[in-house]
């Protein structure tokens, strides 16, 4: 795709900083734009903060409730706590009576062969459903007594996944995760992209030949499968992996900064630093870079979807991050293997995602306005 | 009558109609038997072959010496009856009279001679090449060490068969079931060399013929109308399509486009089971799934510290929930329904209540010298996959809630987990799963043996156990071999090397239109005893 | 332009060479080896294997054989399936995976720039904001959700389509795999044709023909479409890259014998003539279909020279 190679548009540098405060200006007139950049900061903030507000932690397993549909009434349903609590009795070898429930307490008369062991309050406080369980009126031969227990009550927003943890703390964890791998990958290929384009373009002749040369040679790697090899050698540590990511998906950045440091190269302000003696990595440090950040910003916005989606694929390979951590590409392909059975699994990470996703391509778009007028 | 000038599909395809049109009303229309299958056959040779999916192909196209009926019992199959020695070690077969090769060529005890000798050549490179060990200087000529002719396999003359065996192996029998044995039809062979299973060349003696392979895509048999069992064989074309997704299988099946599915997605068990009733079949599945230690490692080289694991695992909500009960707790490391071990060892722990074990583990753990202040630490090495994951993470909170230990989960992909265990890497405690090849209890315990390093991933050794086993080999007599047997693994379940957790179950879907399947705990369906209404 | 495609393919060699070496060390690399899976294989069967495939041989050897081999056209045996040449998997494979690929891209193109048109003409109308909306939701659902969905809805309930499968390359047997591995696609194109062509019909000629009272239609098609297709011309080459992962998901999830399931199967088993085969099958088609997408670009914009 050489003959893409044009420069992409300038920012006019000479305005200097009038021209970020007039991209500013216009961003903020563009409400999809400022929308999604709200929309964006909630998400992180709640990507950070949430996890530790939601009332169960995102690898807490409740064996109960395994894969339970998504409410907004507690658990357990009222007639759920008699067939639970006669099969944890039942565990504990005691013949159960009569069962009654009221104002959140469950009363079970037992009666047993043998005697009664207090013990067994154990094996009903291990059930999800019930605390405080406690043998009372224990007849005096101890073969029958009454058992009391507290129903707990818990929420599942979102229900639960397939080893009964809370898909709502799942989802904002991986919320965390998706959006730190895409930022971590986007900062390597940044770091790498503009300084080897801003070098190549800069230094230009032989060297820039050469140095482009390197990168349409990665450009027809099958880069799908030099990801799976790294997965196969770091994937023991995910932010090895993802800086592996962002140290292939720097390609496209070297190409705009090279072709953004050609045309600025030929620019007076570069010319007079050449002149009054400012050496190489100073006038790229000074000049070069900053005036190239515009579409490398741009470029940005779109990239961090692009490594969220990858990610995504990789969870569906199988190949994701490890557990019990989860990324929202794990949950989803958990939950496209269970679009029949559960929904909730799919949907409400999917719903994440998209989210995500959406608001970071609408931030990019208006961003790719403010900063180029010309191509509104 | 040859009909060497027509070619041999069509010839194939002429017979079988004729044949028909002789026993049943003319107009009766082929049956076509869409056969879901686990995955691609990596390659159709039956002695290069390694995997379920190629083993189902393989039992419609050959007949071994003994084939498993519908209930996956072996009977008679090219070979008519056998007779064995007093010691044990000396076997003769006597071939079926009149059976022939899909060519028309008689099935000879050369066949089998030539069939044997070319898997164990190491120019071959068959994976099962080690199912024929214990037959007299089969181990030596796999290996290169010894001359072909000194394999103790001899053709008597046309119809008889004579194999030595270096020690009475009473599940022999059970072994020539396994298509590493079939005969070979040595002009084809000779002839195209590598490309002999290619469609178009292959002579087989089973009840279906190849008509083509795509891979990825399926393999297509027709019926053999020379087979000595083809009239009872109403399935005309079977084509096995492979299925790497397995909920893609169910979904194709209840589009109508496929007649069974050969396992599905065990997560989505229980909504099967709403959806197609007892179309879902669940039988046990003779394999163990099991968790090895490392048991040269410290701490894990305590037995405290292992039987503390052991206990701590409640195995019934591993089966119920995780595995939506397509798996089932195990107490022993042989499963229930290996042949001739009825009532082998079970864990001593069966009976007490899992809150009881839970309690002996927090002793054991803290006799070893682990509490609040010092958990214990350790990492559970898995394969990718859903299933593994969701087992691993259950019992990662198992050990988390009744030790108080931290573990850390890792995952590898099946190569690198693998050579990760074989190369005796440093895991701590890892997955593995064991299928039985062929129906005996030693092809588990063997997996222990501290002179088997391939497959002992935990690294045990006990003299005891060894010399036990070492016994059994020497043994003819099947309920003295059994005793022997059961000491050895009451010694493992002791030692707990390996945390037996569930007993396998095969996962099948089929339609109500195919009848003559029977459940069975080889998971063997063979095409020729099942029937399909269209 | 013969010249230049000649350049082209020769420049493509020491890129070739370079792909192969790396992937090749990368590979040999990577814990583990083809015959390393779950069933374990006894010590005396697997020296016998190594043998037969020359595993037993240093690295170096290994690699020169490779690359030998290879200068022949002989691209090795595959280690797992050990019927086929790795020759023949793809003589089986390829056909399938292009018509896959080729009919995903002319339906992304048609419904794309149709879609991307429409909406350029009827600029903040509600039918440009659905467009919009359409296209982002068509990137942001990854494939892997797409094509069970539709599997399952026009498969399985509504019963209108095979739910999976090949068929022997019936017409039916592909709508689905096409159809979700269009979507992504249609998604951008229609996305870059709509700012193409609005920027075009601002242009100066546009104006101009519009001004000489030229019925839009004929405006549009003759004047402005040329122009709104740039763009996309340029991204073709992305897509077609974007086509090879997408193929991987759609391969497995709807059983259609192609080469993408080759490409992430072969690394996992560490099917070494395998991996190495697909490397650089993929590697030529990307150097082919750049070059293609090049020449396009010179043929529609007559400002472009070949070079």
């Amino acid at each position: 795709m050489s003959v893409t190679e044009t420069a992409a548009p300038l920012p006019a540098a000479s305005k200097g900083r009038s021209l970020w405060q007039d991209a500013w200006r216009r961003l903020r007139r563009n409400r999809a734009a400022v929308a999604s950049a709200v929309v964006l900061a909630l998400v992180t903030v709640l990507a950070v903060v949430g996890p530790s507000l939601t009332p169960h932690a995102y690898d807490a397993v409740y064996a109960n409730y395994v894969r339970v549909p998504a409410s907004l009434e507690p658990y357990p349903r009222a007639e759920e706590i008699e067939p639970e609590l006669r099969a944890t009795l039942r565990r504990a070898r005691v013949e159960v009576g009569a069962v009654v429930i009221e104002d959140g307490i469950a009363r079970a008369a037992l009666t047993s062969t043998g005697e009664i062991d207090p013990r067994i309050t154990r094996y009903v406080e291990r059930s999800n459903l019930f605390t405080n369980a406690a043998v009372v009126d224990i007849a005096p031969d101890q073969r029958s007594a009454t058992l009391t227990a507290d129903v707990q009550q818990v929420r599942f927003y979102l229900g639960t996944d397939g080893n009964g943890r809370d898909m709502l703390a799942r989802i904002l964890v991986a919320t965390r995760i998706s959006l730190a791998i895409g930022i971590l990958a986007t900062a390597v290929a940044l770091l790498i992209g503009v300084t080897y384009g801003a070098a190549a373009g800069y230094f230009g002749g032989r060297i820039d030949g050469v140095m482009m040369r390197i990168v349409d040679v990665l450009y027809s790697l099958p880069f799908v499968f030099f990801v799976i090899m790294l997965v196969v050698f770091f994937g023991r540590n995910f932010v090895l992996m993802f800086i592996a990511v962002g140290a292939i998906e720097w390609l496209d950045m070297a190409r705009i900064v090279r072709g953004q440091t050609l045309a600025l190269k030929r620019r007076e302000f570069v010319q007079a630093a050449e002149a009054l003696g400012v050496d190489n990595v100073g006038i790229l440090k000074r000049h070069i870079i900053p005036n190239t950040l515009g579409p490398v910003v741009i470029y940005m916005t779109l990239m961090v979807p692009r490594v969220i989606i990858l990610e995504s694929f990789l969870s569906f390979l199988g190949l994701g991050v490890q557990e019990p951590l989860t990324s929202l590409g794990v949950l989803i392909a958990e939950g496209a293997r269970n679009i029949e059975g559960a929904t909730w699994l799919l949907v409400w990470p999917a719903l994440a995602l998209a989210l995500v996703l959406f608001s970071l391509n609408f931030l990019g778009d208006g961003l790719r306005d403010a900063l180029d007028p010309k191509d509104r | 009558m040859r009909l060497t000038i027509l070619p041999r599909l069509v010839a194939a395809a002429l017979l079988a109609g004729s044949m028909l049109g002789a026993s049943y009303a003319p107009a009766a229309a082929e049956v076509v038997y869409n056969r879901g299958n686990d995955g691609d056959p990596e390659t159709l040779d039956p002695q290069l072959t390694s995997t379920v999916a190629e083993a189902h192909i393989m039992r419609d196209l050959f007949e071994t010496l003994a084939v498993y009926n519908a209930s996956a019992e072996p009977i008679p199959g090219a070979a008519a009856s056998w007779e064995t020695s007093a010691d044990g070690r000396t076997w003769t077969f006597k071939l079926r009279e009149g059976a022939v090769w899909s060519n028309g060529d008689p099935v000879k005890a050369s066949d089998f001679v030539f069939g044997w000798r070319r898997i164990l050549d190491p120019a071959t490179g068959a994976e099962y090449a080690s199912m024929l060990y214990p037959i007299k200087g089969a181990l030596a000529f796999n290996k290169g060490e010894g001359p072909a002719e000194d394999v103790a396999v001899t053709a008597i003359d046309d119809t008889t068969l004579e194999v030595v065996l270096d020690g009475p192996t009473p599940y022999f029998i059970e072994m020539l079931t396994h298509q590493a044995t079939v005969p070979l039809h040595q002009p084809s062979v000779t002839q195209f060399g590598a490309d002999w299973s290619k469609p178009g060349n292959m002579v087989s003696n089973g009840a279906y013929t190849l008509v083509s392979a795509t891979p990825g895509d399926k393999v297509v048999l027709a019926k053999n109308p020379r087979f000595h069992g083809a009239a009872d064989v109403q399935i005309d074309t079977v084509n096995y399509i492979p299925f790497e997704d397995r909920a893609a299988c169910v979904r194709r099946f209840e589009a109508g486009e496929i007649d069974s599915c050969s396992d599905l997605p065990a997560d989505q068990m229980a909504q099967m089971h709403e959806k197609f009733g007892d179309q879902v079949r669940t039988p046990p599945y003779l394999g163990t799934y099991y968790f090895p230690i490392k048991t040269d490692k410290a701490p894990f080289d305590n037995p405290k510290v292992r039987r503390a694991l052991d206990l701590a695992i409640d195995r019934e909500f591993l089966a119920d929930e995780i595995w939506s009960g397509t798996m089932l707790p195990a107490y022993s490391f042989v499963p229930p329904g290996a042949a001739n071990y009825e009532n082998g060892p079970t864990v001593d722990y069966k009976d007490m209540a899992q809150l009881d074990r839970e309690d002996e583990a927090k002793k054991l753990i803290e006799e070893a010298g682990f509490g609040p202040g010092n958990p214990l630490k350790l990492e559970i090495s898995y394969n990718t996959s859903e299933n593994h994951k969701n087992t691993s993470t259950a019992i990662a909170d198992m050990w988390k809630t009744v030790l108080g230990a931290e573990v850390t989960l890792i995952n590898r992909d099946a190569a690198s987990h693998y050579a990760y265990l074989r190369q005796k890497g440093d895991y701590d405690v890892a997955r593995a799963g064991w299928i039985a090849d062929y129906n005996d209890a030693e092809s588990f315990l063997g997996l222990l043996k501290s002179n088997n390093p391939g497959f002992n991933y935990a690294n045990y050794t006990n003299e005891e156990f060894d010399k036990l086993m070492a016994s059994s080999y020497q043994e003819a007599d099947l309920a003295k071999r059994a005793e022997i047997l059961k000491a050895a693994e009451a010694i493992i379940l002791k030692d707990t090397p390996n945390l037996a957790l569930l007993y396998y179950s095969s996962h099948t879907l089929y339609s109500p239109k195919l009848t003559g399947w029977t459940d069975n705990i080889m998971n063997v369906y063979p095409t020729r005893f099942l029937k399909l209404d269209k | 332009m013969l010249a230049f495609v000649l350049r082209r393919f020769l420049g493509a060699i020491p890129t070739l060479f370079v792909i192969i070496t790396a992937s090749f060390f990368m590979m040999r690399l990577a814990p583990g080896g083809p015959f390393n899976l779950d069933r374990p294989l006894d010590p005396t069967v697997m020296e016998n294997l190594n043998r037969i495939f020359h595993l037993d041989e240093p690295l170096w050897s290994q690699y020169l054989r490779y690359l030998g081999n290879l200068l022949t056209g002989d691209f090795g045996p595959s280690f797992v399936y050990r019927d086929f040449s790795v020759g023949d998997l793809f003589a089986n494979g390829l056909p399938v995976s292009l018509q896959l690929g080729a009919g995903a891209i002319l339906l992304a193109l048609v419904v794309g720039v149709a879609m991307g048109v429409y909406a350029a003409l009827r600029q903040n109308s509600l039918a440009d904001y659905l467009v919009v909306a359409t296209a982002s939701i068509g990137t942001t659902v990854p494939t892997f959700v797409v094509a069970p969905l539709l599997s399952l809805v026009f498969g399985v309930w509504l019963g209108w389509l095979p739910a999976g499968g090949w068929g022997d390359g019936a017409i039916l047997n592909k709508i689905l795999p096409i159809v979700t591995l269009a979507l992504p696609q249609i998604a951008v194109i229609a996305r870059l044709t709509r700012g193409a062509t609005i920027e075009a019909l601002r242009s100066d000629h546009v104006r101009t023909a519009r001004a000489y009272g030229l019925p839009a239609r004929s405006v549009v098609i003759t004047h402005t479409l040329r122009a709104s297709i740039l763009p996309v011309v340029s991204y073709l080459g992305p897509a077609a890259a974007a086509l090879v992962t997408g193929s991987i998901v759609v391969e497995t999830i709807f059983g259609i014998p192609g080469i993408g399931r080759f490409f992430v199967q072969s690394a996992l088993n560490r099917d070494y003539t395998l991996v190495m085969g697909t490397v650089v099958v993929i590697a030529i088609f990307v150097v082919v279909f750049n070059m293609i997408v090049d020449l396009l670009y010179a043929w529609l914009d007559p400002r472009v020279r070949l070079d």
